[in-house]
């Protein structure tokens, strides 16, 4: 009798608890109204919002005619300003942060190396904003520079490129580091068991394991460099090289330009060439988990 | 076969060095100049931690001062929201809807994919409306920050929640009579307490740098200031010193972060070997 108690004492509560509309799964769903709507306000609308105004008028009806500047010379330019900077510092940045990946990996997983430059990576990659341009203009700055007096620290691409580099290759640590970690050292050590040389495991066990991974990534920091404002806006700001600056221009001086929704039509270019990329990044990170991880 | 290994071992190891030396001196050379200009005195070459000083009082135009308090602010608040609004969410959803688990992890992680430049654009509409009808405080950027925020902090919570069992714990909380409320705040969370502080980390360290939104929405937080700044006084030594004292922070909390981690895997281990 005593032992039967508890259980009878314990099940009534939750007898008790599935009232209709707690346990009805049919109205569950609205536990997550709040986030939804937090969401919908502040990322899909403003997202919405975007799209609606570049293929309106300011009459209110459907007008194309602001897309179809984005064929025109002068916005192309920033489009191809703006591939080629993310083209060459993402390929550089994805190359040298694939070398310090592989070193970072083949070391003590606890290790104090591993710890340090995965926080680095964290801080360099993801919040490092203006403060990258101003270390670097003390650093290699044309007069203020500490190192050297870098002429070509004002330069498009070179000297921006490099100030992107620096966080792409942390990005590129951060993305890369795990499926490094997943190359199981049994796979190096069957190549050798079977007289494998070192160069036969990376041309075809490790390379073709983490090809799509590294192409995966090279895209990843494509999108990066190609959205990424903060940094050169800090380095230059009189003269628009590249979409993001563009768009910075036409929302904070948006009476003067021809076309009042030229920061929407700019942004809408942004988001196609993002979604492109992004899509090529989701397919190659699920042909990369077959293997890795 | 052990000569062979060892060999390679060899090999990896000059290999590991050299990468760490070549890249490490090209992540700190630009940090080191940075914190080497903001150290030094009124005549080139001396020492002095006036600069530092300066982080305090420096006047402007603009003040840093009230940069550097909005910016603390918004870190907190913004954490406040996300962990409000994520934390019942993600629980939520496991325990109960479970089918909307991957609509809840692609809006959390979308913000990735839609850049902040581009958010931007469609923010100026609705922030003209927050200015007109709330504040004009630019504490007010909270609301845009979680949401910046929510790929870090859904990745931390999501990694907290793993190892939890959801499902027993909430099961013996509702029969003991608890409220969901109860069953959420007061079972669950303490649970995944790791995941919760990871989440709040990441998003203070992700405020700390944020430059983009504020700049473009004319607010004027840490970054905005230290941009102002730099177009005025190019070397200012406080520029140098605020930012070398904003990244140390941010990776200090990283360092942080890598430890809590390390310490929740142990905790884990423990537990299944124990079972």
């Amino acid at each position: 009798m005593a032992v039967t108690t508890p259980s009878e004492v314990g099940a009534q509560p939750v007898r008790a608890g599935r009232r209709p509309l707690l346990s009805s799964s049919r109205l569950a769903w609205t536990g997550t109204l709040p986030f939804l709507g937090y969401v919908g306000v502040f990322l899909l609308l403003p997202t919405g919002i975007v799209l609606w105004d570049a293929v309106h008028g300011s009459s209110g009806g459907f007008d194309f005619g602001a897309v179809s500047t984005l064929w025109s010379s002068s916005t192309r330019s920033y489009f191809v300003n703006s591939a080629e900077l993310s083209a060459i510092t993402s390929v550089l940045g994805a190359v040298l942060g694939a070398v310090l990946s592989y070193a970072v990996a083949t070391g003590n997983p606890e290790g104090l190396i591993r710890r340090l430059y995965l926080a680095g990576s964290g801080v360099l990659a993801q919040f490092g904003g203006v403060t990258l341009a101003f270390a670097f203009l003390i650093t290699i700055g044309p007069t203020s520079g500490l190192l050297l007096h870098a002429g070509w620290f004002y330069d498009f691409p070179q000297g921006i490129g490099l100030i992107y580099v620096y966080f792409q290759i942390p990005l590129m640590v951060l993305v890369f580091l795990p499926a490094m970690d997943g190359l199981k050292a049994q796979w190096r050590e069957a190549t050798e068991t079977l007289g494998g040389s070192a160069w036969q495991f990376w041309r075809y066990v490790g390379g073709p394991l983490l090809a799509p991974a590294f192409l995966g990534a090279v895209l990843l920091l494509f999108a990066n460099a190609l959205s990424a404002f903060a940094t050169i806006a800090a380095w230059e700001n009189q003269i628009s090289y590249v979409v993001p600056q563009q768009i910075g221009t036409a929302l904070s001086s948006e009476v003067g330009l021809s076309s009042v929704n030229q920061a929407d039509v700019l942004a809408l270019g942004m988001i196609a060439v993002v979604a492109v990329v992004m899509t090529g990044y989701t397919l190659l990170q699920r042909r990369t988990t077959r293997w890795l991880r | 076969m052990t000569g062979l290994h060892a060999r390679r071992r060899r090999r990896v190891n000059a290999f590991r060095y050299v990468v760490f030396t070549v890249f490490g001196l090209f992540f700190l050379l630009p940090l080191l100049a940075m914190i080497r200009f903001s150290l030094e005195g009124s005549t080139g070459g001396s020492w002095s931690l006036s600069s530092w000083g300066q982080i305090a009082s420096y006047a402007g135009p603009p003040p840093l001062l009230s940069g550097v308090e909005i910016t603390l602010e918004l870190a907190v608040i913004t954490c406040l929201v996300v962990l409000a609004l994520l934390v019942p969410t993600v629980i939520w959803v496991r325990l109960r809807v479970r089918w909307m688990t991957r609509l809840v992890e692609a809006l959390c992680l979308l913000p990735l994919t839609i850049p902040a430049i581009v958010l931007v654009v469609g923010l100026a509409p609705i922030y003209r409306v927050i200015r007109q009808q709330f504040s004009l405080s630019a504490l007010q950027l909270f609301w845009v920050y979680a949401v910046l925020a929510l790929p870090y902090a859904y990745r931390a919570l999501a990694a907290g929640l793993e190892g939890v069992d959801v499902k027993t714990l909430s099961e013996a909380a509702r029969s003991l009579g608890a409220g969901w409320f109860t069953v959420i705040w007061r079972v669950i969370v303490p649970n995944m307490r790791q995941g919760v502080l990871n989440a709040m980390l990441l998003t203070g360290a992700l405020v700390l740098g944020e430059f983009t939104i504020a700049y473009l929405l004319l607010y004027t937080n840490l970054q905005v200031t230290l941009f102002y700044v730099s177009r005025g006084t190019p070397n200012a030594g406080v520029l140098f010193s605020t930012s070398s004292a904003a990244l140390l922070f941010a990776f200090v909390l990283l360092l942080i972060l890598s430890y809590v981690g390390r310490a929740r895997g142990r905790q884990s281990e423990r537990s299944k070997v124990s079972k």
